[in-house]
């Protein structure tokens, strides 16, 4: 640390790039730093390639965390409680505001929203497949809370300690809500689990419908993983897509087992000598189709943001033409709270 | 009851107080995943669970909270038919903010400054409130005065709903206020915000042909129906069950 911090001068340029003279000095500053655990941070030197890798892998988050917010959205005005309905209002707009905490690390690499946006509606930008499968009834919400921001958390936990600072900075607070949805979606499951037996049915049915394509969040197969190693080194990421996976189906089995609900997977054993459950093979012809287009909900859910996001032209031109009107005003859109 | 003990609830009002809530609510988590843009995603939804909370306090007070939303029949829910009205397009959404909220401010900080049954809840809310009025005043000010094309949205939007506005001022049983003064005072305070957004105060009469206080009295708009079936069909297919 103490030596890549007397570097810190050396890899952060005044303004506009570096001259090719120093770009070695430059890589090995940020090498340094990297391998030393530290931060880069966002007027730093970085290597066009690190650049380009952080701002594919946020802007798939964040389009992941807004597209994700459809499937559940699909229940509020069928939740079945006033207490339930108030959780799950209250979790869709969380996913809305990581979407704007990611989006917002994505500008400090030079990216702006709308440029984002534009290739998410153009399909030149992807978010997680799982969004694709539909939410059939109300147990999909708690298997959702479940699994998929169970899953979520395996993976994001590593990022909080990822090296661009401000990613990891968003990670941080985005994982202690992801945990709290966990929890949710698996209390909910358990009331169901617990109640009529028409519930329990309905709890059993959307776990079984959802723990495959939650297992396919965690990526390919680490020797079919295009883009790990190098991440690995520059420690965006910081563990394999298997290592997490199983890590995964690890903390899921024994809650399944509290639910009283079962995994759909006759192969899951625990595998005494390894320390960890063995799983059955995942269909990874399903999991191809899907990120191809061709899952049951690709095409609902682009429709969706784009024809929103259509729609909402005007505003957005109303509030910038105001904002234009009004000198001293922000220009910014939306008024949250303080 | 005594002098002393704590004054009962008026449940007609709770009713009607809490049925507002519940079904603006309501009304804004349908704009989930549909927004114009990503920070009134977050706004909205933030009104949407602060009426959300206020209406299960309301309902609370009168009843079970549960059994209230999801079992009574559309002729029995007593909420204004500003609040059950369509979303529309985001500056009818605005226009029904404005009218509401503007209502809603004034009505409970003159709640929160008496001592009846709905001063604590009032005192809480009226904070809550006049976030969502100030939100919706600077939408209407960026669409009134924004482009010609969300100018006439709003213009639209505003003419559209003033038919509902007189209903807030009807009397309702055990809703201890000066609703007379309060009509005066909002008429004040929309007129201004129109005003400073380009628009003109609609010209129309501000309650339809049905007797005023409609919807306070259970007769509802057509819309309002397919909106409670949606809302009530998941509890209702499970009798007993519980979430
Ligand atoms: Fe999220
Ligand atoms: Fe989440």
């Amino acid at each position: 640390m103490a030596i890549a911090a007397a570097q810190r001068t050396a890899r952060t340029p005044a303004d506009g790039a570096p001259d090719t003279v120093d770009t070695a000095a430059y890589q090995h500053a940020f090498d340094t730093a990297v391998a030393a655990d530290e931060r880069i941070e966002p007027r730093d030197w970085m290597p066009d390639a690190y650049r380009a890798t952080l701002v594919r892998q946020i802007a798939q988050h964040a389009h992941s965390e807004i597209i994700g917010m459809q499937p559940e959205a699909n229940w509020i005005t069928r939740a079945p409680s006033l207490r339930r309905k108030a959780i799950l209002m209250a979790k869709v707009q969380d996913e809305a505001g990581h979407g704007l905490y990611l989006y917002s690390a994505a500008e400090t690499l030079g990216t702006s929203r709308d440029e984002l946006l534009d290739k998410l509606h153009a399909g030149r930008q992807k978010y997680s497949s799982i969004f694709n499968y539909p939410t059939l009834t109300w147990a999909d919400v708690g298997a959702i809370g479940w699994l998929v921001d169970g899953a979520a958390i395996t993976n994001q936990v590593p990022l909080c300690r990822c090296s661009y600072g401000p990613y990891a900075r968003a990670m941080v607070r985005i994982c202690k809500e992801e945990s709290f949805h966990q929890r949710q979606g698996y209390e909910l499951l358990l009331a169901l689990s617990k109640g009529t037996p028409e519930q329990h049915a309905m709890a059993q049915d959307a776990v079984n419908r959802w723990w495959w394509p939650s297992l396919m969040m965690f990526g390919p197969p680490d020797d079919e993983s295009q883009h790990s190693a190098q991440s690995m080194e520059w420690k965006i990421k910081r563990h394999s897509n298997d290592e997490l996976r199983r890590r995964f189906v690890d903390i899921c089995v024994p809650q399944a087992e509290s639910l009283g609900l079962t995994l759909p997977d006759p192969e899951l054993r625990w595998n005494e000598e390894q320390g960890h459950h063995d799983f059955g093979p995942i269909d990874w012809t399903e999991f191809q189709e899907v990120l191809k287009g061709n899952g049951p909900c690709n095409e609902q859910r682009i429709t969706q943001r784009r024809r929103a996001h259509d729609e909402g032209a005007w505003v957005r031109e109303a509030a910038a033409a105001y904002a234009a009107k009004h000198t001293g005003d922000t220009g910014e859109t939306g008024a949250t709270r303080a | 009851m005594t002098a002393t003990g704590p004054a009962t609830v008026p449940v007609t009002a709770a009713l009607a107080l809490g049925d507002d809530a519940l079904v603006l609510s309501h009304r804004l988590g349908e704009w989930a995943g549909h927004a114009p843009v990503l920070e009134e995603e977050v706004a909205l939804a933030n009104i949407a669970l602060d009426l959300l909370g206020q209406a299960r306090v309301l309902l609370s007070l009168a009843g079970d909270e549960d059994e209230l939303a999801y079992l009574r029949e559309e002729r029995a829910f007593r909420n204004l038919q500003l609040v059950e009205q369509p979303n529309g397009d985001f500056a009818h959404t605005i226009a029904r903010q404005l009218y509401f909220s503007t209502y809603q401010q004034l009505l409970y900080a003159e709640l929160a400054a008496g001592t009846g049954p709905f001063a604590p809840l009032a005192a809480k809310a009226v904070k809550e409130v006049a976030y969502h009025r100030d939100h919706a005043e600077l939408w209407t000010l960026r669409l009134g005065d924004g482009t010609e094309t969300s100018h006439e949205r709003m213009r639209l939007a505003c003419d559209a709903l003033w038919r509902f506005t007189g209903e807030m001022f009807q009397p309702v049983e055990g809703l201890d206020a000066g609703l007379p003064a309060l009509e005066a005072r909002w008429l004040e305070s929309v007129t201004d915000v129109l005003g400073r957004a380009g628009l003109t105060v609609p010209e129309g009469p501000r309650t339809g042909a049905w007797s005023a206080g409609a919807g306070r009295q259970g007769l509802h708009t057509e819309p309002f129906g397919r909106m409670l079936a949606e809302m009530q069909h998941l509890h209702r297919s499970h009798p007993g069950a519980s979430w």
